[in-house]
């Protein structure tokens, strides 16, 4: 039982930062039909930002994370005003490429500006634990899920509640009639790509945090949350949340669990396990848990 | 009442043309007025190029690749036939699209909420929700539910009561009647009614001419994007071709039109 509450406080947090990165790929896809492929990159040049922030510069922690969340919206802006509108209305296929330059290109600066060594993060998290009964729980899970469980509140209320937000969520619906509305849907898609890159920057944070160091292979955790989207529907925060906490839940328990129960799986069968939940959720659910719509414009 | 020479009509189209895409020419060069106060009714078959000259006065041609290629489009006095949506909304023209296009997912009061965009003052917002809710209870009924959820004729009227939160000069309403039961079509029209009494200017496309010009002050026939006959809306439901083409139209043949309109719709959002 205590190992069981162990490996889902773990996996809630790994889950928490699937959906953080989820989000950011979901708001993007909502407001433009865009699956931008930089999202990745984002949470890369999030963490090393932070890291500047306040390592380089001296900032304190907290402050320097949000500043890091302020230049990664301000990242999302540039990347859209420069790149990402100027192809309104290629073809899908042609913008996923470009996004995928986007990567590249942040794959490349990274290193030469930071080098390829794991640098530390410096967060207050580290390595320490906390014992509560028997179960011990590390330090940067429990911040990890406590700051994504606000900033997605947050969010969400931001949508339901306020006037930009549902004018965003309008725009998602029907971009032409949400334009006959007097929206602004430059706006809209502006805020979107700053969400995008806000959230990226977080999720790079917490994953860098907790001993685990900024390095560029953060990258390769952000995608790993492509299933959790998949799996939410890729048109559904709501989704992108539930998706993302399953799929870290899967993870951790089967990292936990399948060495000792199904050892025959093999080694690192973890890593697979996110994409066999997705696989086997869209063999029953094609459009995801919860995605609705099977085409938009693109 | 209308046609008060001095008075600067609220809205003129003059010689307007549109094209889409690489150069399919929709409208060319028609001519239009709508008299401070009045409701004018835009009459034509299906593909004339009604929905067209709408979009060439709301902004909204962009989306839709088409372009105002010729003409000018004068909202009080002011051109905005190339100027961005949003800022024709913020000068107080709002629009009922064609087929609701409501904000399917969002609640109604959503929706009402995002009619109301371009306000600033929450008191007047506030005003003019009362008024939509008084204008109709059914909405005021159902204002958490998702919109999706309503029928077709509440859509229709949560598609005018949004566009009425942006607190209008002048309405546009592209086909408000099409595939709604006869009583619906009746309560639209009075409402239609209701609106301009209160002083709000009416531009009104509609496939139902009877009903149409029965509150129109003043009517226009579009024939392949041009303009081919106007009048006051006596003379034009008094006019032969007219009761021939329109109101001699049967329910069999209007049928298959909107059918059709539905499936040209679904290739252009695909
Ligand atoms: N986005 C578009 N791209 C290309 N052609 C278009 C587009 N929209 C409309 N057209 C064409 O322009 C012409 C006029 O269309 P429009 O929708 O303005 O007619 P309408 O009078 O509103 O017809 P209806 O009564 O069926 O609504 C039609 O021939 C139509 O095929
Ligand atoms: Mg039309």
């Amino acid at each position: 039982m205590t190992k069981f509450l162990e490996l889902c406080v773990q996996g809630i947090a790994t889950g928490a930062q699937y959906a953080l990165v989820a989000l950011g790929f979901v708001i993007i896809y909502r407001a433009t039909g865009v699956i931008n492929f930089a999202q990745a990159g984002f949470v890369v040049l999030g963490a090393y930002l932070a890291y500047d922030f306040h390592i380089t510069l001296g900032v304190p922690f907290y402050p320097a994370l949000a500043l890091a969340m302020l230049a990664g919206a301000l990242i999302g802006v540039i990347v859209e005003a420069t790149v990402l509108r100027r192809l309104v209305g290629q073809p899908p296929f042609v913008v996923i490429m470009i996004t995928i330059g986007v990567l590249t290109i942040i794959e490349q600066i990274v290193p030469t500006i930071w080098g390829a060594n794991p640098l530390p993060l410096g967060d207050p998290w580290g390595v320490k634990s906390k014992k509560v009964g028997d179960i011990v729980l590390r330090v940067s899970d429990l911040w990890t899920i406590g700051i994504v469980f606000g900033v997605v509140v947050l969010f969400f209320l931001f949508f339901r509640y306020t006037k930009f937000g549902v004018a965003m969520r309008a725009t998602a619906v029907d971009l032409e009639a949400a334009l006959a509305q007097g929206i602004s849907v430059r706006g809209v898609v502006a805020v979107s790509w700053a969400i995008a890159g806000m959230v990226a920057a977080l999720a790079g944070v917490t994953l860098a945090g907790g001993g685990a160091g900024v390095r560029p292979d953060i990258e390769l955790v952000a995608f790993a949350a492509f299933p959790a989207i998949i799996l939410g529907g890729l048109d559904s925060p709501g989704g992108a949340v539930v998706g993302g906490l399953i799929i870290g839940l899967a993870q951790s328990l089967t990292a936990g669990y399948q060495p000792e129960y199904a050892s025959w799986l093999g080694q690192g069968f973890n890593l697979v396990m996110p994409y066999f939940v997705m696989i086997i959720v869209l063999m029953v659910r094609p459009y995801g848990l919860f995605g609705q719509r099977q085409v938009r414009r693109a | 009442m209308g046609g008060a020479g001095g008075r600067e009509p609220i809205l003129a189209v003059n010689n307007l043309e549109v094209a889409y895409g690489a150069g399919i020419v929709v409208l060319r060069g028609a001519s239009l007025r709508v008299e401070t106060g009045t409701i004018v009714a835009l009459l034509g078959a299906n593909g004339a190029g009604k929905t067209t000259l709408l979009r060439g006065v709301s902004g909204l041609l962009p989306t839709h690749r088409g372009e105002v290629v010729g003409g000018t489009v004068m909202l009080a006095g002011e051109r905005i036939e190339r100027m961005a949506a949003p800022n024709i909304v913020r000068r107080g023209l709002a629009q009922v699209m064609e087929g609701r296009r409501i904000f399917a997912e969002l609640t109604v009061d959503e929706n009402l909420r995002a009619g109301a965009y371009t306000r600033r003052d929450r008191g007047e917002v506030h005003r003019t929700y009362e008024l939509v809710m008084s204008m109709f209870p059914v909405l005021e009924r159902r204002r958490q539910q998702q919109a999706g959820y309503l029928s077709g004729g509440e859509q229709q009227m949560l598609a005018i009561g949004r566009a009425l939160m942006a607190s209008p000069r002048l309405l546009l309403l592209d086909e408000p009647s099409l595939g709604l039961a006869p009583l619906i079509v009746q309560q639209i029209r009075d409402i239609i009614v209701q609106i301009n009494s209160t002083g709000t200017s009416v531009l009104l496309v509609e496939q139902n001419a009877t009903m149409a010009l029965s509150i129109a002050h003043h009517g226009y026939v579009m024939q392949n994007g041009r303009i081919m006959k106007e009048g006051p809306a006596e003379e034009l439901l008094a006019d032969e071709e007219i009761r021939e083409f329109y109101l001699g139209v049967g329910e069999a043949g209007r049928r298959s039109f909107r059918d059709l309109k539905v499936r040209r719709r679904h290739r252009w959002s695909a």
